[in-house]
């Protein structure tokens, strides 16, 4: 109770000092200052770098009115707390864009109830903390049909970075896809146990490679796995940012995250006034997620089929997950044409029929 | 050809002056870096070292960060005075937090006063248990103490990944690595009003105070010292080696997993993948920068914070890669360990080169230098 007291407290003081400091409506006038916090760097040409790219989308989009801070390379333990709440002194919406700030936002956003905070890949929200992430299965789905069709030995290699139902949702639906048109495809799955390690994604990268992997898909934010892919001249994906630089003849194509015109639409409601705590999880249609330009590589029938897949998902006509699927243990998930509900896609723990190994628990 | 010989008398003045002139030499070489990457080194500079310690916030959160820095670094001092050198103090604080936090979620929601104590008790015997297997093994085995009580930081850190990811995960976590936020009772409780910074900072110092006595007055003080300096002399002397290994382990490998308990309980409030952030490794730094003397370890743990909250502003306000942070603190030991060799070697300049003599010495200072960083 104490502890409520003293929340409250702490709630009015800081209410009480940020009636002069802009944010309100009435400040309209003032610039709009928006905070970002990374877990990477912004140089990683992944996850971080597209989070970067939406940060100059907002700059770009509203020039004078706005200022922009962002804080790099921050650690989601201890020390994204002390980062949040840095910002949140100085700004009048944050953007805490990896899983694990999801606690620390929450427990700055109680204390600086002014603030509008925003959360990436999160469940938990409040009246000033709302929770955005985009359907990258969807692109999963697309580049699973082009790898089960370019493979020659029918073995996919998967870098998966932490088993949370973001990644096993991305396998399951790479591998549906995959093995829809092809049904003697194999996927092999490394856990790499990390979001951002060059080293250990290189190295996953040449053990998948060894393994018979002449395709190469990722869960983890940098470019290591397709510049090895290049350098051994096998296939690759690219994540969350085109990474054709790094793999101009390995890369068939990217799924990237485009936050861009979610960032500006939240910085303009909080400049209206109109700002509200929502959940967000938008893919294609919205343009959220894209897919980078096809390879010549890729056969051109395939590559119609990807673009038709791709199309019909975003036009709502084709699901990834239309059953009938089934659990890796043969217990039923889905019937025959349900498609999959977003609670089960937002909590999935589970791999679908056909992957093989288990999830690490 | 540069030889380096001993100086016949070292000043002991000049061993508390050369930790502050380090701090020159790491400040002069980063306005320079400052200058080259085109940021106004001023600025840059006062943004790091002065801005955090004029602002309460700052302030709270530099201690913080140094209540572990400090608590891992006092343990280390032992063993670093007795040439016990353990290195993985990292993964003793991780496997501490695990220990106590595993008791925080097994007693989810119990109330009592009764919880808190239980956990650090819990997080001392997790740290020590850790350290307590390349006692064994050096005592037993004469295996080398720095390569497996660092090896054990990495698995450490996959045990709690483990854990976390299985038995200890939230249940109403939509399969997120995380466990449950522990409950208020479970909560290290908070020193200063509206801060984070808790009463685990009042043990590190009181854990400084008693280093402070054993060290200078009890005879477990002069053994380690004697080991340290010469360990030939230790053995006639009677000490007995492995005791001194498996005390000096025990103390770091326990205060390891108490500041490994404090950051879970505390600042962070669960247990997550992330929580091990580098403060055992960082934590060496700050014992050698301290001179491994109790007064010193305090005030180098506050240096240290300081150079992390003021890389965070530098970061916030002027847009410098968070690498700065990194930097300072690689160029503070570099630069103690450096101007160490100077005071006790002087540089002598032969004529002709004598291959086979130079290169074991010049090898041999850097450690040497370090082993009797001590007074």
């Amino acid at each position: 109770m104490k502890h409520v007291m003293r929340i409250l407290a702490a709630g009015a003081i800081v209410a009480a000092l940020s009636v002069g400091a802009p944010g309100g409506a009435a400040y309209a006038a003032e610039k709009v200052k928006v905070g970002f916090v990374y877990v990477g760097p912004v140089g990683d040409h992944g996850w971080t770098y597209e989070h970067e790219q939406g940060r100059l989308a907002v700059e770009k989009a509203f020039g004078d009115e706005v200022e922009t801070t962002y804080v790099e390379n921050v650690s989601e333990g201890p020390d994204a707390a002390r980062v949040i709440q840095q910002l949140a002194r100085k700004n009048d919406i944050i953007f805490t864009t990896s899983f694990g700030f999801m606690n620390p936002t929450l427990k700055v956003a109680k204390r600086f109830p002014k603030v509008k905070f925003e959360h990436a890949t999160g469940f938990k929200r409040a009246d000033n903390v709302s929770t955005y992430s985009a359907r990258f299965y969807e692109g999963r789905y697309v580049i699973g049909l082009i790898a089960g069709k370019v493979t020659k030995t029918n073995t996919i290699g998967y870098i998966a970075s932490f088993p949370i139902p973001e990644v096993v949702r991305g396998i399951n639906a790479a591998y549906f896809a995959a093995k829809s048109v092809n049904p003697a495809v194999k996927f092999k799955i490394v856990w790499v146990n990390t979001w951002f390690d060059p080293g250990k994604e290189a190295d996953a990268a040449r053990a998948l490679i060894d393994q018979g992997a002449d395709v190469l898909m990722q869960h983890t934010d940098s470019p290591a796995a397709m510049q090895i892919s290049e350098e051994k001249g096998i296939l690759a994906f690219g994540q969350a940012s085109d990474m054709i630089k790094f793999g101009p003849n390995a890369q068939l194509t990217s799924i990237i995250d485009n936050w861009g015109p979610y960032y500006v639409a939240r910085v303009k409601a909080v400049m209206d006034g109109t700002w509200e705590s929502q959940d967000t999880w938008d893919g294609f249609a919205p343009g959220m997620v894209e897919m980078s330009a096809f390879s010549k590589r890729i056969p051109e029938d395939v590559r119609a089929m990807a673009t038709k897949a791709r199309d019909d998902i975003a036009a709502g006509k084709l699901h990834p997950f239309t059953g009938p699927i089934n659990k890796q243990d043969g217990s039923p998930w889905l019937a025959a044409g349900e498609t999959a509900s977003d609670g089960d896609l937002v909590g999935m723990n589970f791999y679908i029929e056909g992957v093989e190994g288990s999830l690490p628990k | 050809m540069i030889r380096l010989e001993p100086r016949n008398e070292v000043s002991k003045a000049l061993l508390y002056v050369t930790p502050v002139i380090a701090i020159g030499v790491t400040i002069l070489a980063g306005v320079v870096m400052f200058a080259i990457l085109g940021k106004d080194p001023v600025r840059a500079i006062s943004l790091i070292f002065l801005e955090p310690l004029t602002d309460s916030f700052a302030l709270s959160e530099m201690i913080v960060k140094a209540t572990p820095l400090i608590l891992i670094a006092i343990g280390l001092s032992f063993g670093f005075r007795a040439g016990v050198w353990n290195i993985g103090a990292e993964g003793q604080f991780t496997v501490g937090a695990l220990a106590g936090g595993a008791v925080a979620l097994a007693l989810y929601e119990v109330e009592g006063f009764w919880v808190l104590p239980l956990m650090c008790l819990a997080g001392v015997l997790g740290g020590m248990a850790w350290a307590a297997i390349p006692a064994f093994l050096r005592t037993r085995f004469n295996a080398n103490e720095i390569l497996v009580s660092l090896m054990l930081t990495y698995v450490a850190v996959l045990l709690l990944s483990v854990l976390v990811y299985g038995p200890l995960k939230d249940p109403d976590g939509m399969n997120f690595p995380e466990s449950r936020m522990f409950h208020p009772a479970a909560t290290v409780p908070i020193l200063i009003e509206e801060t984070r910074a808790h009463i685990g900072f009042l043990v590190a110092l009181a854990a400084a105070a008693v280093a402070w006595v054993v060290l200078g007055r009890h005879v477990f003080g002069y053994q380690v010292k004697v080991m340290g300096q010469s360990p030939r002399a230790a053995g006639f002397g009677g000490f007995v080696e492995n005791r001194v290994v498996w005390m000096c382990l025990m103390i770091s490998g326990g205060l390891a997993g108490l500041a490994g308990l404090f950051e879970a309980a505390g600042p962070v409030g669960q247990l997550v993948p992330a929580l091990p952030v580098g403060y055992g490794f960082t934590a060496i730094i700050v014992t050698f920068l301290g001179r491994l003397n109790p007064i010193g370890i305090v005030l180098a743990g506050f240096v240290m914070a300081l150079t992390y909250i003021g890389g965070e502003t530098a970061q916030i306000e002027m847009n410098l890669p968070s690498a700065v942070t990194g930097v300072f603190q690689g160029m503070f030991l570099f630069s103690l360990l450096g101007i160490d060799v100077l005071t006790r070697y002087r540089i002598r300049m032969f004529r002709s080169p004598r291959p086979g003599r130079t290169a074991p010495l010049a090898a041999r200072t850097v450690p040497v230098a370090a082993r009797t960083g001590g007074e």
